[in-house]
């Protein structure tokens, strides 16, 4: 609309270009395709290999690429380059915030009233409990990641050594859940605190590096420690958490008893309901405040400058190692949750897949951006829960998206977090005033 | 002390494998400043393509070794070469001005991609091949009867890096693409002005960077006898460990820090636990990255403002 005369030029060499450019890739795609996809292997139970040829869905892919591009390339022209950030006009922008000051209390409520309408399909509960729990662990990330800009690659360690202290805790010395959930987070943060001092010189893709080596080496040990965390056995058994001491089962003292009213195993489901979602507002309680503290302000200006951030006078050390241990904490409450919820555990529910999807999460929900990053959490686990038919293409479509994503808003899908003080006017210094010399 | 010898060699050979797969993560550094995420899954890549190439072959009724060997050198380099420069067309140049961590995600989103690609399309399970270069030498028997071996599929993978490196670093040094390179990795846009392509030296960089990893993914096939869909991950992660550890953006010194940690992980195998030999590259990696961020031969790094 605002440009229509940039792309002008073209038409001319249009059609002939097209083609030439869609045959290119779907010859690419040919020559990428035609082992991996045309020829198929698979050991037979002798343990030979054999293989047949899948020569059919080469050729139906090869035609998708080509018609792909085509069309891609037509919505190109027709739209304009993609990839430009453009800037959204003011009264689209005024009327977003307005729709977003309603949102999030909006949101809320109906949030709070899930339980009340959804209480006979149990389905719909558990899988808001799954969102709830990615939501809290987006904004665990979210402190580290979106607000003192650290890219954190080993997140899920922090969930399993919350998930594992819980765990053990409860199991060996019959701890109740509510003496463990400080203590995970205590023990989380801790261990954040351990990852913090190592890796405070790094930065960038080094850091990110670093985190993943040590959420894989949380990993491996866990596997391999089979006297204390039982290996990939996982540990079984984890008592299911209490409504304050009162046990939420069909017991003459349990919580519906007391009540005098009918026992429903219904009754445990929005009770973890509840109480994710209450950690999960925690979460974003604390994190809001410490944000208008100086501690907080302290990481925005690390994610905008570090260099600049020295330069002021701001303790770096401790900001970084504030931010992994307030991150790692509430990670470290996420997994004694999880813990609590699934009475099983094992290391296969803390790999680096888990980390790459919360991360995916912060990242698409605008890195900083509180709403943003539960929007985000409910997209990305509610499209899983599309493909869960297709199990073994979700994590193919999960891949793509993020590349996806990257390419055509690399600043967030949903929101984007600016700074939250910044000057207003742009000063201005007369070149009298920096000339060398006069300093 | 003969036992000793033996996981010298194995670490070795390990080590070729790793410092193969190491160039390529220590080129793309240098030139375009970014990690390149999906590299341990290119090699797995290779590894696949060249097992693939096998079948055919065999199933056509070549016997020759030498020649089933070269064709499937050339073909899964070409292959996995296409992927390299695919993956740089489709996931990285567009962000190549976005900010810091786009290209890393982009790169951790491709990871994903091809490796669940590989899993879709060749199934979950381990394929094995049979062994087909047997035979090797003994170099010293001890009088209890431990036995020190060099098998000539060791000999091979250490020959085939030798050879490689010596080619590869005739072209940086000595070709106009490497000139190229080296003037791309010190200053894209001057290189530009002077008339360097800089888009075609980056491309370039990404396919030689894959093709090595396809010579490491058949070694690696030829060494251990198996593939899977899941290899390049760990994999990808010591050789880069093995690129920083050696300096990242210096091509001797990944290969210095491949056989550094093939070497290390084998003799931490040997003399400690085969468990905790993952524990022990990923524990170096942080250790190196603290104490010796620049790597054993590389430059410090100059922060600019």
């Amino acid at each position: 609309m605002t440009a229509p005369s940039t792309n002008t030029a073209k038409p001319a060499t249009g059609l002939a270009s097209l083609l030439k450019t869609a045959l290119i890739n779907a010859l690419v795609a040919l020559v990428l395709f035609s082992l991996m996809v045309g020829i198929r292997t698979e050991a037979g139970s002798d343990g030979q290999l054999t293989y047949w040829t899948r020569f059919g869905e080469l050729a139906s892919l090869v035609a998708v690429v080509f018609g792909g591009s085509i069309v891609i390339e037509l919505l190109r022209q027709w739209i304009g380059p993609t990839g430009a950030e453009r800037l959204v006009p003011p009264a689209v922008q005024s009327g977003m915030s307005l729709i977003g000051r309603y949102l999030t209390p909006a949101l809320l409520i109906f949030t709070v009233l899930v339980p009340v309408i959804f209480y006979d399909q149990r389905y719909i509960l558990d899988l808001a409990i799954l969102v709830l729990t990615y939501v809290m662990l987006g904004w665990g990330l979210n402190v580290v990641v979106g607000l003192a800009g650290l890219l954190d690659l080993g997140y899920v360690a922090f969930y399993a050594v919350g998930a594992y202290s819980y765990g053990l805790l409860a199991t060996n010395f019959g701890w109740s859940f509510w003496i463990c959930l400080p203590l995970a987070g205590i023990l989380a943060a801790f261990w954040g605190v351990l990852l913090g001092f190592p890796v405070l010189r790094l930065r960038g893709d080094y850091l990110a590096i670093v985190t993943l080596a040590f959420g894989e080496i949380i990993r491996l040990v866990i596997i391999n420690w089979q006297s204390l965390t039982g290996g990939p056995n996982g540990v079984s058994g984890i008592p299911r958490p209490s409504f304050f001491g009162i046990p939420l089962d069909n017991s003459d003292d349990g919580f519906a008893a007391r009540l005098g009213i009918e026992y429903s195993p219904t009754h445990r489901i929005v009770f973890l309901f509840y109480l994710i979602l209450a950690l999960a507002l925690l979460t974003n309680w604390v994190t809001i405040r410490l944000r208008r503290l100086p501690i907080g302000r302290a990481w925005e200006a690390l994610r905008e400058d570090e260099v600049a951030c020295r330069a002021l006078g701001i303790n770096t050390t401790t900001t970084k190692l504030t931010a992994f241990a307030t991150g790692a904490m509430f990670g470290g409450f996420a997994g004694a949750f999880f813990a609590t919820r699934q009475g099983f555990i094992s290391p296969e529910s803390f790999t680096f897949q888990e980390s790459a999807l919360v991360l995916a999460i912060v990242v698409l929900g605008g890195m900083g951006s509180q709403l943003g990053v539960a929007l985000a959490a409910l997209a990305m686990i509610g499209g899983f829960e599309l493909f869960r038919g297709l199990e073994t293409y979700r994590m193919l479509v999960f891949g793509m998206a993020m590349v996806l994503i990257m390419i055509w808003r690399p600043r967030g899908l949903i929101g984007h977090r600016a700074p939250t003080v910044y000057l207003t006017k742009a000063q201005a210094i007369s070149s009298d005033l920096v000339k060398e010399g006069h300093g | 002390m003969d036992y000793f010898a033996q996981q010298l060699i194995n670490g070795l050979v390990l080590g070729s494998i790793y410092g193969l797969i190491a160039i390529g993560y220590t080129m793309v550094y240098g030139i375009v400043g970014m990690i390149n995420f999906a590299h341990g899954d290119v090699f797995m890549i290779g590894g696949f393509i060249a097992l693939i190439t096998f079948l055919i072959l065999i199933s056509f009724g070549l016997t020759a070794i030498p020649v089933i060997l070269l064709v499937v050198l050339l073909v899964s380099m070409a292959i996995t070469a296409l992927y390299g420069w695919t993956i740089e067309r489709i996931a990285y140049r567009p962000l190549r001005h976005s900010f810091r961590l786009a290209p890393m995600l982009s790169a951790i989103g491709m990871s994903f991609v091809l490796t669940n690609y590989s899993q879709v399309t060749q199934g979950a399970r381990v394929k094995p091949i049979p062994p087909f270069i047997t035979g090797g030498y003994t170099l010293h028997e001890s009088p209890d009867g431990f036995v020190i071996q060099l098998s000539n599929i060791q000999i091979m993978v250490v020959i085939t890096t030798v050879v490689l490196l010596a080619i590869f670093t005739w072209l940086v040094s000595r070709t106009r693409l490497g000139r190229d390179m080296r003037a791309c990795e010190q200053d894209q846009t001057m290189a530009a002005l002077l008339g360097v392509n800089v888009d075609r030296t980056i491309s370039m960089t990404f396919v030689i960077g894959a093709a090595l990893a396809a010579v490491a993914g058949l070694m690696y096939l030829l060494y251990y006898g198996l593939v899977d869909f899941f290899m390049g991950f760990v994999a990808g992660i010591k050789a880069f460990t093995a690129a920083v550890l050696g300096g990242i953006g210096s091509l001797p010194g990944a290969m210095l820090g491949g056989l550094a940690i093939g070497l290390i992980e084998t003799f931490w195998s040997a003399y400690f636990s085969v468990e905790y030999k993952d524990v022990a590259a990923f524990s170096i990696l942080i250790v190196v990255l603290i104490f010796m961020p620049t790597g054993l031969l590389g430059r410090p790094e100059v922060e600019k403002v």
